[in-house]
C-alpha cells in the first residue's frame, strides 16, 4: 500500500536529524497555526497563493530563496564544526550524515537559494523595466514558483522522512546507481530536482517571450535596462541547458527504476557520459546565476553614481557573448577525466576567453564611477564588494582554467574556495544589492541602510576568513568533501575557516534584524514618490509599490534610461500632462500553479518511495487540473478608468509635493 | 496587459511562427502550399529508404547521403509546414530556430567529439562485455 | 562630443540606429496575443528540441554497445518504420488542412483534417508499440544493453510526444466544438500544429540515424 516506506524511515534513531526535523516541523505547525488563527487565510489565499501577478511571485520567490539559504547555511555551519573539530578524530558527524550535508548543502544553495533569488528579482523588475504590466504567460508564471517550491518541500521532507542523497550536489554515477546508492536518498533528489526543473524551463520561455515581443511603445531592444538584457541571455540558457538536465537526470531515473543501463558498470553504461551531459548543463547554469547579479549591478552602479552606464553597446555585447560563450566550456569541469590533451586544450582556451567580457563589464563599471558623484549607499557597497571579490575569484577560476594545474586542484579545496568566491561574491553579494535597491519598490518604504552596511561587513570579512584557508589548505593538497583527516598542517586554517563561519552567521543575523527594525520603523524610511533613490529605469516612475496593473498608461519611451531624462525635466518644471485614462485588463488569478504543485508533490513522493496507487492519482489530478484551466471562459478582469485614474493622479500628486518641498528648500 | 488579440499584428511588421502567411490567401492556396511540401517531402523520403537499402551507390557515402536529405527534408517541413520564411516579419523567429540549430549542434558534436577522446584513452578491456 | 563622452551614454540613441540592421527585428510595441503565445510555444519546442538532442547523443555514443545482445541490424524491420514514416507524414499534411480550416472558421475542414490526424497518429503509434512489444519479447528490452537503453528511451520519448499529442488533439476537437472558434481556442489550435509538425521533423531525424543508419547502412 505504501510502497518501501516504513516507519524506520523516520530517523528515530539519529539525534541530529530528529530534533533538526522536530524543530522545523513545530515551527512550520505554530506559524501555519498563527496565519490561521489571524485569519489571513483567505488574504493569504486571494492575494498571494493564487497570484499571476510577476511583483507577488518575484516577492515569493525572494522569500523562498531566503529560507532555504538560512537552511543550507546551517549545514554549511555544520560542515565548517566537523572539520575543524575533525583533526585526527571523527568529530561529530558520521560519514553516511556528513556525506548527506555536503550535497544537501549544494543542493539547496545551487537550485533552492540562488536560482529562485535570481529568478525573484527577474520577476519583480523586468516587466516594470519593460514598461509593461506583467509578463507574457502569468498563470505559467505561478506555476513555475509553485513547482519551484515543490522541489524545495521534497528535498527538505527528505531530512524527517528517509534520507538524501549522499553523492554531492550532482550525482555522478555509478556511485547514484541503485547497486551502490539503494536508498531513497538520491531519488529525492532526481525528483525535487526534476519537478523544479520544469518550472524554471517554463520561466525561461515566460521571459524570453517577454523580453523579445513585449515592450512599452519606443521601448526598443537598445533601450532597454541593462538588467532586462541579462534577464534575457540568462533566460535564452535556460531555454538552452535545461532540457539536457532533464534528459540527463531521467536517464539516471531510468537505470535507478527500470533497470536501464545507461550509465551502469555493466552492459557497456557509459558513466563518463553522464559527466558529460550533465555540465553541458552545470556549466551554463553558473551563468545563469552570475549573469542577472551583473544585470543589479549595471543599475545599482549608474544610480549611485550620478552618471548614465559607461559603455552600453560593449555591455549588451560582453552580456550576450558570455551568454554564447558559456555553452562552449563544459568539460573545464572534468580536464582529468582523460580526454586528452588536445580536447582540454580548446576547452581551457575556452574558459579563459569567457574571462574577457567579463572583464569588459568590471571596466565597465568602474569608468561608470569615475568621474560620477557617487553616494555610498549599502547597494553600492554590496557593488564595491563585489569587484574585489569577483575579481579575485574570476582569477582563480583562469588558473584552474590551465588544464595542468587543474590536475593538481581538482577537486581540491581550491577549487571549492574558488566557485565559493565567485557565487558568494558574484551571486550572493548581487542578490543582497539587489534586494536592497528594489525592497523599497516593492514594499513602499527602505531597509535601514546602517544595518545593511554592518551586515555587507559581516559578510565581505566572514566570507575571506572562510575561503581563503581553504585556498591555503587546496594548494597544500586538502581534498574536499573530507569528513575527518590527520595532517597538522591543514587544522589550523581550518579553525580560521570555522571562525569565518561564525562572522558570515553575524552578518545573516544583522540582515535579519535589519529587516526587523525597518518594518518598525516603516514610517521613517516611507518612499513617498516611488523613487528613493533617484532611478534611471522605468520602474522608479511607478509608486511604491506599484498598483498591480503597473502602469495607468504604458509609457512612450523616447530613449535609454527615459525615466531620468523625463524627471530631470521634471524638476525644471516640464511635466508631461495627464494622460488619457482607458479601462485596464488584467489576467484573473489562478489556483492552477498551487493545486498542480500539490499534485506534483505527491507525485514525487508516490515516485520517491513507490507508492505508484498516489502517483497514477496525482498524475490523474495534475492532468485534471490543466484541463479545467483550459476550459476558462473568463480569464481576465477590468479595473475601469476612473480607478486607474484615481490611482494615478495620488503618485503624481505625491512626487508634485515633494518636488514643491525640495523647490522651498532650495 | 492591452487586449490587442488579432491575426494581423500592428503595422503588419511580425508574425507568429507556425502561422499561416498572410490573410488574404485563399483555402486552395493554403492547401496547395501544403501538398507541394507533402510531395517533396515523401519523394524525399522514398530517396532515403532506398539509398540505405541499395547497393548502386558507393556505400561509404550513405551516411552523409542519407543526413543531407534528412536535413532537406527537415527544410521542407520548415518551409512547407511551419512556414519559416527569411522575410523580415519572420526574423524573430529564425533567429530563434538559429540558436536551437547551435544548441543542438554544440552537444551533438561536443558530446561526440569529447566521448570518443573519452573512450580512446580507457584501458582495454580484458575480459568480455556484459 | 567627446569619445568618452560617447563611451559614457551621453547623446545615447541617435537617430540613425532606426535604420540600423537591429531594426529588422525590432519592435518597439508589445506584440499581439496571437504572436506572443505562438512565440512562446515557439521557444518551448526549441527547448524540447534540445531535450532530443540530448537523447539522440546518448544514442549515438552507445549506439555499439551492445554487451553482446542485438544490434539494429538484427532488430529492425525497415517495412514498418516505412509506415510509421507514412503515417506521420499523412498526418502532418492533415494537421495542416485543419489549420487552414481553423483559420477560415470552416469546419468541416477543421474536425475533419483533426480526425484523420488522429487516426494516423493512433496507426503509428500501434505499430510502434508492436515493434516495442515484440522486442522486449525476444529478449531484446531496455534492460539488455546500454544500446537497447539509448534506442528505447529516444524513439519511446517521441511516441510518448505522439501519445500526449493525440490526447491533446482530442482535448482541440472538444474545445472547438464546446465553445467555437473562439480566438484564444484558435491560438491553442496554432500551437497544438507547431507541435505536430515538429514531432514530424524529430521523426525524419529518427528514421535516418536510428533506423535506415542502424539498420546496416
Amino acid at each position: 500500500m505504501l510502497g518501501k516506506l516504513t516507519w524506520g524511515a523516520i530517523p528515530f534513531d539519529q539525534p541530529i536529524p530528529f530534533f533538526a526535523g522536530a524543530f522545523v516541523i513545530v515551527v512550520v505547525i505554530a506559524v501555519l497555526a498563527f496565519i490561521a488563527v489571524k485569519g489571513w487565510v483567505p488574504y493569504l489565499w486571494r492575494e498571494w497563493i493564487t497570484s499571476v501577478d510577476h511583483k507577488r511571485i518575484g516577492v515569493m520567490y525572494m522569500t523562498l530563496g531566503t529560507a532555504m539559504l538560512l537552511r543550507g547555511f546551517i549545514d554549511a555551519l555544520m560542515m565548517r564544526s566537523q572539520q575543524a573539530l575533525a583533526f585526527q578524530s571523527q568529530g561529530y558527524l558520521p560519514p553516511e550524515h556528513y556525506n548527506q550535508i555536503f550535497s544537501a548543502h549544494g543542493t539547496i544553495m545551487i537550485f533552492f537559494a540562488a536560482m529562485p533569488f535570481v529568478i525573484g528579482l527577474i520577476n519583480f523588475v523586468v516587466p516594470l523595466q519593460l514598461g509593461v504590466r506583467d509578463v507574457a504567460f502569468p498563470t505559467l508564471n505561478s506555476v513555475s514558483f509553485w513547482l519551484t517550491a515543490t522541489g524545495a518541500l521534497l528535498v527538505n521532507i527528505s531530512l524527517v522522512v528517509g534520507e538524501f542523497a549522499r553523492t554531492g550536489w550532482l550525482p555522478f554515477p555509478p556511485l547514484s546507481e541503485l547497486t551502490y546508492s539503494p536508498g531513497v536518498g538520491v531519488d529525492y533528489y532526481l525528483w525535487a530536482v526534476q519537478i523544479s526543473g520544469v518550472g524554471t524551463l517554463m520561466t525561461g520561455v515566460n521571459f524570453v517571450t517577454t523580453i523579445l515581443k513585449i515592450h512599452a511603445p519606443g521601448m526598443t531592444y537598445m533601450r532597454m535596462p541593462i538588467f532586462t538584457w541579462t534577464a534575457l541571455a540568462t533566460n535564452l540558457l535556460i531555454v538552452a541547458v535545461f532540457p539536457v538536465l532533464t534528459a540527463t537526470l531521467a536517464m539516471l531515473t531510468l537505470d535507478r527504476y527500470l533497470g536501464f543501463h545507461f550509465f551502469t558498470n555493466e552492459a557497456g553504461g557509459n558513466m563518463m557520459m553522464f559527466m558529460n551531459l550533465i555540465w553541458v548543463w552545470g556549466h551554463p547554469e553558473v551563468y545563469i546565476l552570475i549573469l542577472p547579479a551583473f544585470g543589479v549591478y549595471s543599475e545599482v552602479v549608474p544610480t549611485f553614481s550620478r552618471k548614465p552606464l559607461f559603455g552600453y553597446r560593449s555591455m549588451v555585447g560582453a552580456t550576450m557573448a558570455i551568454c554564447i560563450l558559456s555553452m562552449m566550456v563544459w568539460l573545464h569541469h572534468f580536464f582529468t577525466m582523460g580526454a586528452g590533451a588536445n580536447v582540454n586544450a580548446v576547452f581551457g582556451i575556452a574558459s579563459m576567453i569567457i574571462a574577457v567580457p567579463t572583464g569588459v563589464k568590471i571596466f565597465n563599471w568602474l569608468f561608470t564611477m569615475y568621474g560620477g558623484r557617487v553616494v555610498y549607499t549599502a547597494p553600492m557597497y554590496w557593488s564595491i564588494g563585489f569587484m574585489v571579490t569577483f575579481v579575485i575569484g574570476g582569477l582563480t577560476g583562469v588558473l584552474v582554467a590551465v588544464p595542468p594545474a587543474d590536475f593538481m586542484l581538482h577537486n581540491s579545496l581550491f577549487l571549492v574556495a574558488h566557485f565559493h568566491n565567485v557565487i558568494i561574491g558574484g551571486v550572493v553579494f548581487g542578490v543582497f544589492a539587489g534586494y536592497m535597491f528594489w525592497f523599497p519598490k516593492a514594499f513602499g518604504f527602505r531597509l535601514h541602510d546602517g544595518l545593511g552596511k554592518a551586515a555587507f561587513w559581516c559578510w565581505f570579512i566572514g566570507f575571506y576568513l572562510a575561503f581563503v584557508p581553504l585556498y591555503v589548505t587546496g594548494l597544500m593538497g586538502m581534498t574536499r568533501r573530507l569528513q575527518h583527516y590527520d595532517v597538522p598542517e591543514w587544522h589550523p586554517w581550518m579553525l580560521v575557516a570555522g571562525v569565518g563561519a561564525l562572522v558570515i552567521l553575524a552578518g545573516i543575523v544583522l540582515l535579519a534584524v535589519q529587516l526587523v527594525v525597518s518594518i518598525r520603523h516603516r514610517e521613517e524610511l516611507r518612499d513617498l514618490t516611488g523613487d528613493p533613490w533617484m532611478g534611471r529605469s522605468l520602474e522608479w516612475s511607478t509608486a511604491s509599490p506599484p498598483p498591480s496593473f503597473n502602469f495607468a498608461v504604458l509609457p512612450l519611451v523616447e530613449s535609454r534610461d527615459d525615466y531620468w531624462r523625463r524627471a530631470r525635466l521634471a524638476e525644471r518644471g516640464v511635466v508631461a500632462p495627464e494622460p488619457v485614462y482607458k479601462p485596464i485588463e488584467m489576467p484573473r488569478n489562478s489556483a492552477t500553479g498551487f493545486v498542480c504543485a500539490f499534485f506534483a508533490t505527491f507525485a514525487g513522493f508516490g515516485m520517491i518511495w513507490h507508492i505508484w496507487w498516489l502517483v497514477a492519482v496525482s498524475l490523474l489530478g495534475a492532468f485534471v487540473t490543466f484541463v479545467v484551466f483550459a476550459w476558462r471562459d473568463r480569464t481576465e478582469y477590468e479595473i475601469p478608468a476612473e480607478e486607474a485614474a484615481r490611482i494615478d493622479r495620488l503618485n503624481r500628486r505625491a512626487r508634485g509635493e515633494a518636488r514643491a518641498a525640495v523647490g522651498a528648500v532650495s | 496587459m492591452s487586449s490587442i488579440d488579432d491575426y494581423e499584428p500592428l503595422g503588419g511588421a511580425d508574425h507568429a511562427p507556425g502561422d499561416e502567411p498572410a490573410r488574404g490567401r485563399e483555402v486552395w492556396e493554403g492547401v496547395l502550399g501544403y501538398l507541394i511540401g507533402l510531395a517533396l517531402a515523401i519523394l524525399l523520403t522514398a530517396v532515403s529508404f532506398f539509398i540505405a537499402g541499395t547497393f548502386l551507390v558507393w556505400r561509404p557515402s550513405i551516411p552523409i547521403a542519407l543526413v543531407v536529405l534528412a536535413i532537406a527534408q527537415i527544410g521542407v517541413h520548415l518551409v512547407f509546414f511551419l512556414h519559416i520564411t527569411t522575410g523580415p516579419d519572420n526574423a524573430n523567429n529564425v533567429l530563434a530556430l538559429a540558436f536551437g540549430v547551435l544548441i543542438v549542434f554544440l552537444i551533438l558534436v561536443g558530446s561526440l567529439w569529447i566521448m570518443y577522446n573519452l573512450n580512446q584513452n580507457m584501458t582495454p578491456m580484458n575480459m568480455p562485455m556484459g | 562630443m567627446t569619445a568618452f563622452q560617447a563611451g559614457a551614454g551621453y547623446g545615447d540613441d541617435r537617430p540613425e540606429e532606426r535604420g540600423s540592421p537591429a531594426a529588422i527585428f525590432d519592435h518597439a510595441d508589445p506584440a499581439s496575443k496571437r504572436i506572443i503565445v505562438g512565440y512562446g510555444f515557439w521557444i518551448f519546442l526549441l527547448s524540447d528540441i534540445v531535450m532530443f538532442s540530448t537523447f539522440f547523443a546518448t544514442y549515438a555514443v552507445l549506439v555499439n554497445e551492445t554487451a553482446g545482445g542485438p544490434s539494429g541490424r538484427d532488430l529492425f524491420n525497415l517495412h514498418n518504420v516505412a509506415i510509421e514514416t507514412a503515417c506521420l507524414l499523412l498526418s502532418s499534411f492533415t494537421c495542416g488542412l485543419a489549420a487552414i480550416g481553423a483559420r477560415a472558421h470552416n469546419a468541416v475542414m477543421y474536425y475533419g483534417g483533426m480526425v484523420l490526424t488522429c487516426l494516423l497518429g493512433l496507426g503509428f503509434l500501434s505499430i510502434e508499440i508492436h515493434e516495442f512489444a515484440g522486442m522486449i519479447a525476444q529478449g531484446a528490452g531496455p534492460t539488455r544493453s546500454a544500446f537497447l537503453s539509448a534506442f528505447f528511451t529516444l524513439v519511446g520519448c517521441h511516441g510518448l510526444h505522439v501519445t500526449l499529442g493525440t490526447l491533446w488533439l482530442l482535448t482541440m476537437i472538444a474545445q472547438v466544438f464546446a465553445k467555437g472558434f473562439r480566438s484564444d481556442i484558435l491560438r491553442r489550435v496554432l500551437c497544438f500544429a507547431l507541435f505536430w509538425h515538429t514531432l514530424d521533423i524529430i521523426w525524419v531525424a529518427i528514421f535516418t540515424v536510428v533506423y535506415l543508419l542502424g539498420a546496416g547502412a
